[in-house]
């Protein structure tokens, strides 16, 4: 057994670090907080040349064909460091999809664009308030054509192209529900950004009028592409959670042993030692998890969507927990806009939701380990 | 990544199954896999018996304490061998319950301290379960506080007279011999004063007196020593060193990953697979499967943490103090999954005659069981002091008797 990641993936992993330190520090991302870019373009072109958009991208279509334990260590520091960046909404999403379901010719199309940084994708999925569902799906699909309207939408003001889940049935079978890849550039759509939780990372209301839309994989597998497409991605966000987490962690490590209350630093008091020892806790049981997620990911195993569930719910208490108790360690300061506590705050509570909420992935998992135990 | 074997691991795994499957007390199987915490027992037969039989009968074939050397009745096998085993014996593994601490914290202490012919005298019974070891560090002066003991060690001559009082000693009533850290010098501070011997239990002076526990069971005792002899020659370490020599003890007992702590999720997920809830099973209820995907990620975040863990020793890493989180992390869980059982079945979660043992039975021997997890080998609140100091790297807490003479301590309270 090695339930770990290889020298070279960790190696990569490092090299990955040491690039975001340099191109993405804090300020950075406060940049496209702050409202003053949209996202950190140079950023994403110096992503594209480091080889890390297109990792998991074979290589006939100009990714790096490593796979996707590489994506792994790289998602966690894309989320260590708050990357201002479409990643999740390009790779993890839109790439994902078109892998699972693209025709050879979209793939050719789109993959290298994705690779190379020129095009940013997204997935088109909600309307409104709400969980992912076959029946949350309205958007209609008639003659090549979709009429509607889908938000948020992830990045969807920056997008180049988007994946878009319409329904295409009326027999209330999951069956209902099919894929488009829209042209952001073609006319049909309009895209209006939204403001946010979390600005670092932006969202959309995308309004669709007769806007013309080739279909993505056939007719009537929509639903099934999409699960696949949730569950690898949940995988994937997961990852960039734990990295949140950890740095959050290390946050409130570093700042427990520098701040001096009562004539000592207030890391040796043990209330707030035992709140870092349970952060550290949380944070390894969601790594390892990931771990699980990740093995399940790269061999595309049978218990993938089991794995990819108890991820995405480890990580996502995990990165929630140390977010908020980085902020208490803190005092004050952690409270101030000048300190970077509040960023790790709002992306653990956006990417919380961003793919279904926390309590739509319980009863996904829940669901799984019944049918699991049921064979 | 991956879950495979390597070829040696395989040939490994295949022997151990086979011999398994030949060997093993098969009657006890079904008892055995659905007994949980607070519940190993067997119905018309002692378990302590079986448990001896299972336990010479491996170290007959080569299979008792797998990483000793074997010529102090081990095997010599790597610490991924150890594991393999552990997976294999499976609910065959519960009945070591009453040689754990023999095999993970006393033999190992013999192993780094004694003479060589005492270790091959004591340690091969001891890794075949014929003789059972106890460990007498707990004082109703010190428990987490250990190096607060009081037990006194004078020398006189060749041999050491014991006089004190011990508690919470697990298995002293069954024990042949016993690790026992002792205050051989009042006048220094309390960690450097400390002497560690081996004894027999059998000796003139030491009367044990089990101790009734929460619930309901007899598993730890009072121990007292009334001008007990040790000889000198059963001296472990140098004298006054006993804090060292204690922690190597504590130390070996974080080796013992692998074997899988008890969480309480797959008995609580059969549960709610059939409980019915007002006409449905209570696992479609929403809030019943929120409950259980929390729990179901902190078992699999244990057992996933623990594979991470034997990675890194296969790999010839040594186990550091993060495995402290399984304990910490299982102790309350437990805790809870057993309260939330028997909170599903409303009142009648009270009652555990007969008739209801089925349902309820296994929920109150955890929630009874529970709280001892929490304080034995170390209380959660001493695990997170060791995960924020050790693996966080935070500062020690304040200890206002560190370098206090232990006569000038001041005391209050028991003892
Ligand atoms: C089932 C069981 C089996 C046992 N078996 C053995 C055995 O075989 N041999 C043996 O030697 N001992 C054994 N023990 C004893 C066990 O090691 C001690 O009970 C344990 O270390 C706690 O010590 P204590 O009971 O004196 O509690 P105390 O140390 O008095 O603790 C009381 C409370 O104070 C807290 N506390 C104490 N110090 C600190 C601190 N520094 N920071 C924060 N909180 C603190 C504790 O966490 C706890 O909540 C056993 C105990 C149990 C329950």
């Amino acid at each position: 057994m090695n339930f770990d990641f290889s020298d070279e993936q960790k190696q990569m992993r490092d090299e990955a670090r040491k690039f975001l330190a340099e191109k993405c520090p804090p300020k950075a991302v406060r940049t496209v907080l702050d409202g003053k870019a949209s996202y950190d373009k140079d950023l994403w072109q110096g992503l594209a040349e480091m080889g890390f958009l297109g990792v998991a991208i074979p290589e006939e279509f100009g990714g790096a064909g490593a796979g996707h334990l590489e994506l792994c260590v790289i998602s966690e520091e894309m989320g260590r460091a708050l990357a201002p960046v479409p990643f999740s909404s390009t790779v993890y999403l839109a790439a994902e999809a078109i892998l699972i379901a693209g025709s050879d010719a979209q793939k050719k199309k789109w993959l290298p664009a994705i690779a190379s940084g020129s095009a940013i994708g997204t997935l088109a999925l909600f309307e409104g308030k709400g969980n992912p569902s076959p029946e949350a799906i309205n958007l209609s699909a008639a003659g090549g054509t979709l009429n509607g309207v889908k938000k948020p939408v992830p990045d969807g003001a920056i997008a180049d192209f988007a994946i878009v889940a319409a329904r295409t049935g009326s027999t209330g079978r999951d069956s209902d529900i099919s894929l488009f890849l829209v042209d952001m550039k073609a006319g049909g759509v309009e895209a209006k950004a939204l403001t946010s939780l979390d600005p670092s990372r932006g969202q959309a209301e995308l309004t669709f009028k007769n806007c013309k839309a080739e279909p993505l994989g056939a007719a009537g597998e929509g639903w099934s592409v999409l699960s696949q497409v949730l569950d690898r991605a949940a995988v994937l966000m997961a990852f960039e959670q734990v990295g949140g987490a950890d740095r959050a962690l290390e946050m409130g490590r570093d700042y427990a042993l520098d701040r001096i209350a009562f004539g000592r630093p207030i890391g040796s008091f043990q209330a707030v030692k035992h709140m870092l020892a349970d952060m550290y806790v949380s944070a390894t049981l969601a790594r390892s998890n990931c771990y699980y997620g990740a093995w399940a990911l790269s061999t595309n195993a049978s218990e993938l969507p089991e794995a990819a569930a108890a991820a995405r719910i480890s990580a996502t208490q995990a990165f929630q927990h140390c977010a908020k108790n980085n902020i208490q360690v803190h005092g004050g300061m952690g409270f101030t806009w000048e300190f970077d506590c509040h960023m790790y705050y709002r992306r653990a509570n956006a990417t919380a939701l961003g793919l279904g909420s926390l309590s739509y992935w319980e009863d996904a998992l829940i669901d799984r380990m019944r049918k699991r135990n049921a064979a | 990544m991956n879950f495979d074997d390597t070829p040696q691991e395989a040939a490994f795994r295949a022997e151990a199954k086979a011999w398994i499957a030949a060997n093993a007390p098969k009657q006890y199987e079904e008892e055995l896999r659905k007994s949980s915490l607070g519940r190993t027992q067997l119905k018309g037969a002692n378990i302590l018996e079986v448990a001896k039989a299972w336990q010479k009968k491996k170290a007959d074939a080569g299979w008792a304490c797998l990483h000793w050397p074997k010529e102090y009745g081990g095997r010599g096998a790597s610490p991924i061998e150890r594991v393999i085993w552990q997976q294999e014996e499976g609910p065959f593994g519960k009945l070591s319950g009453m040689f754990i601490i023999g095999h993970g914290m006393c033999g190992p202490t013999m192993m780094a301290f004694a003479g060589e012919d005492q270790k091959r005298k004591y340690l091969p019974p001891l890794a075949s379960g014929e003789k059972i070891w106890c460990q007498l560090f707990s004082e109703p002066a010190g428990g987490s506080d250990v190096a607060g003991l009081r037990t006194r060690a004078e020398r006189k001559g060749d041999d050491w007279i014991i006089n004190g009082q011990k508690i919470w000693t697990s298995g002293a009533h069954y024990s042949d011999y016993g690790i026992l850290l002792t205050r051989t010098d009042p006048n220094v501070a309390k960690h450097k004063g400390l002497t560690m011997f081996f004894l027999d239990m059998k000796s003139l002076g030491v009367e044990v007196k089990p101790i009734k526990q929460a619930n309901g069971a007899s598993d730890f005792n009072e121990v007292y020593f009334t001008d007990v002899k040790i000889p000198d020659s059963q001296r472990l370490g140098a004298v006054n060193d006993g804090w060292n020599v204690s922690l190597t003890t504590l130390m070996n007992e974080r080796m013992s990953i692998g074997a899988g702590v008890s969480t309480g999720f797959p008995e609580l997920f059969e549960f709610c697979n059939s409980l019915m809830l007002d006409d449905c099973p209570a696992i479609e209820d929403r809030n019943v499967r929120s409950k259980l995907a929390n729990w179901a990620v902190k078992a699999s975040g244990l057992k996933y943490t623990s594979m991470r863990a034997i990675s890194a020793l296969s790999k010839g890493e040594r186990p550091g103090p993060e495995n402290s989180i399984g304990k910490l992390v299982a102790g309350s869980m437990i805790q809870d999954v057993a309260a939330y059982a028997l909170d599903l079945q409303g009142a009648a979660g009270v009652l555990s005659g007969p008739e209801d043992a089925e349902a309820t039975g296994k929920f109150q021997a955890m929630l009874l069981r529970a709280p001892g997890t929490r304080v034995e080998g170390g209380t959660d609140e001493i695990m997170r002091n060791i995960i924020a100091e050790r693996v966080l790297g935070l500062p020690g807490d304040i200890r206002v008797d560190k370098d206090v003479p232990f006569n000038k301590i001041p005391t209050r309270g028991r003892g």
